[in-house]
């Protein structure tokens, strides 16, 4: 430090002091805002993606037990459903009519889950035996269902009466949907194994039953009356009736039809799809299911899991 | 276990430490002391360079990206041709009807939905198995179709970077650790399986087999980031299924070998890498043992084996690979110095 036997001593000292600051300046300290620079990258890296994840629950916000989007066949309440969908779209693969999609961004923490867009096309119970339950790996869709009629996707109401053909005491002749609609059904009569698309098949009727006909529950309902049970199995048969048109005496005495929803409606959505009007008059709300009790072996079924 | 203790660390984010003289083994002493007065010019690194890739042109780069596509494509083939070959995605699946569950997904979902599942269960078992005896991370480079892509973003960002175009922000390697506490702490209090949301894995995979969505958005993002700011960032420091998949593999059978007798220390293996800290042990004076096994958070991609120029790293399946005697050109470009100090060495002892 003293430079005492030097002859100059004060330009010495300067220049020693220079490098002393020099040294802090490129060596160990350089290293210490270095590392600190990368401690606070790496702080602001973890709130920024952990920010970006959390960002899943915006569209979730009140919705926690509710559901945002039409589930399939099975699904167990909105939150274990959510909290235990794996994402891989196994249902998606087996569904026969494709009517299970994954969902994208905007309900969040549902990116990836499986739904049902009803309108687009129904889950018509097409496989009779909930494919898309079998191959669920995670329960989700839970494994305790095995019919349609045990099924709680949601409860079908008259949304729109005004629109509804029926209501306005209107028949219905040709295409449901229209001849670019790519939603498919299967008509038991006509080929029991592959459904057909929805504009292969005209109708024709004098006041407009379509979502009467084609509800899947009506048709194994009266299956089971006439003493045929689908894929030969008594189990198939739903307890109670799901839609059906009844004639309604309004106040100022004006009669006409509509369609009425029964306890066993399970909402499958089939209704939705094939109503004809501009909007469906018909829709499923996916956070209603009908009063009716789950059937005996449902019950056993899932007290054997439990 | 020791090696195994700090194979783990090294995965959950800490330096690799430079071992002391002593825990350096009597004979790699030895190896690294006449190291010590071989010179190694950049003509003799050069001509074997050229020896080296005259042979094998990106060998195991080749085979990891056919199978990484492979696999991919099997899952898009088996779906859209019907023929249930391999049904599902990434994160779940069945391959020929048997179970499969990518552990990280498993482990989220169980977390927030609390239970456990016999397919489940199955699905995990299968998975643990396959990638233990598989080697842990080589899910990564060899199945993940995020890690190709990351890849040719990383080509991207080292083209761009010498000319001052991109930047290469570093990160603490902990903080991957750090994700894997968050997401595990989030899945288990939140009760949704939030790392799904964002997981570039799970959204490419989906977004393969059933279609593109607007998910694949924040993909482009992370890519943009990788070659713009941060090399291989997201595998790096945030991919919890790296993670998982290291945890897998710390005993693995399968995992590349250094051989640090015909090394000459140039780096080159180190500058491919996506995790350099395992090769550590190829700088003079790191590696305790002759034959050293690379850590758990090496994804057996063989980059550097590719790369290497003295075929000093090798895959290795314990207790099936032959040593494989050192071909002779190798033998024949080592500086003469070298071999005739061995050779006199042998003649003392």
């Amino acid at each position: 430090m003293n430079q005492v036997t030097n002859d100059n001593p004060e330009q010495k000292t300067t220049s020693k002091k220079n490098i002393k600051k020099k040294h802090i300046a490129r060596g160990p300290g350089r290293r210490a805002q270095e590392s600190r620079r990368q401690f606070l990258r790496s702080v602001a890296l973890t709130a920024g993606v952990t920010g970006i994840s959390l960002a899943g629950f915006i569209p979730l916000r009140g919705h926690a037990d509710t559901r945002l989007i039409m589930r399939p066949p099975g699904a167990l309440d909105e939150k274990n459903y959510l909290a235990s969908c794996i994402k891989c779209g196994q249902c998606v693969q087996v569904c026969p009519v494709n009517a299970v999609k994954l969902d994208d961004l905007e309900h969040g923490f549902g990116l990836g889950s499986a739904y049902i867009d009803a309108r687009k096309q129904a889950c018509d119970f097409s496989c009779d035996g909930l494919q898309c339950v079998l191959a669920c790996p995670t329960g989700s869709l839970t494994h305790n269902l095995d019919y349609a009629k045990d099924t709680r996707m949601g409860l079908a109401k008259l949304d729109k009466p005004k629109l509804c053909l029926a209501v306005a005491g209107k028949g219905f002749k040709g295409l449901a949907r229209g001849s670019d609609y790519d939603g498919v059904l299967r008509y038991e009569e006509i080929d029991r194994w592959n459904p057909i698309p929805l504009k292969d098949h005209p109708y024709d009727v004098e006041i407009c039953d379509l979502c009467v006909q084609a509800c899947p529950i009506e048709q194994r309902y009266n299956q089971c009356q006439d003493g045929q049970y689908p894929s030969g199995d008594k189990n198939q048969c739903p307890p109670e009736r799901a839609i059906g048109l009844e004639l309604i005496e309004q106040k100022n005495g004006v009669k006409h039809m509509k369609p009425v929803i029964y306890d066993g409606c399970v909402g499958c959505g089939v209704c939705e799809m094939i109503c004809p009007a501009e909007q469906a008059a018909i829709v499923i709300d996916y956070n209603q299911v009908t009063k009716m009790p789950l059937s005996a072996e449902y019950i056993k079924k899932s007290e054997g899991h439990s | 276990m020791n090696r195994s203790l700090e194979s783990l660390l090294q995965l959950l984010g800490r330096a690799p430490r430079k071992p002391a003289k002593a825990e350096l083994s009597p004979e790699v002493q030895k190896i690294y002391f006449y190291k010590k007065g071989e010179k190694v010019t950049k003509a003799q690194l050069d001509a074997l360079h050229d020896e080296h890739h005259k042979n094998s042109k990106n060998k195991w780069r080749k085979r990891r990206w056919l199978t990484l596509i492979f696999v991919n494509l099997l899952f898009v083939v088996s779906y859209s041709l019907d023929i249930q070959l391999l049904e599902g995605a990434l994160t779940a699946s069945r391959f020929m009807g048997f179970h499969m569950a990518d552990l990280n997904s498993a482990l989220q979902v169980m977390l927030a939905h609390k239970q456990i599942l016999i397919n489940l269960m199955i699905g995990i078992s299968t998975i643990f198995i396959l990638w233990f005896i598989l080697g842990g991370r080589t899910f990564c480079s060899w199945v993940c179709p995020y890690h190709l892509l990351a890849e040719w973003a990383e080509k991207l960002h080292l083209w761009l970077a010498p000319r001052g175009l991109a930047k290469n922000y570093t990160f603490h390697r902990g903080v991957r650790t750090v994700f894997y506490v968050i997401f595990a702490l989030l899945a288990l209090l939140t009760g949704y399986t939030v790392y799904e949301f964002i997981s570039p894995t799970g959204i490419l995979s989906r977004a393969i087999i059933y279609g593109p969505t607007l998910a694949l958005i924040w993909v482009a993002f992370l890519l943009l980031f990788e070659v713009f700011l941060s090399r291989r960032a997201w595998c790096r420091y945030v991919c919890p299924i790296g993670i998982t998949y290291g945890l897998v593999g710390i005993f693995s059978p399968v995992r590349i070998t250094y051989d640090m007798r015909d090394c000459k220390h140039e780096g080159d293996c180190r500058s491919v890498c996506l995790v350099p800290h395992v090769l550590d042990v190829t700088i003079k004076n790191r590696s305790t043992d002759v034959e050293i096994g690379l850590g758990a958070d090496c994804t057996r991609c063989g980059l550097c084996v590719d790369a290497c120029p003295t075929n000093s790293l090798n895959f290795e399946f314990k207790g099936l690979t032959q040593k494989a005697a050192k071909p002779e050109v190798e033998r024949s470009l080592m500086p003469e110095s070298k071999q005739e100090q061995t050779d006199s060495k042998e003649q003392q002892s």
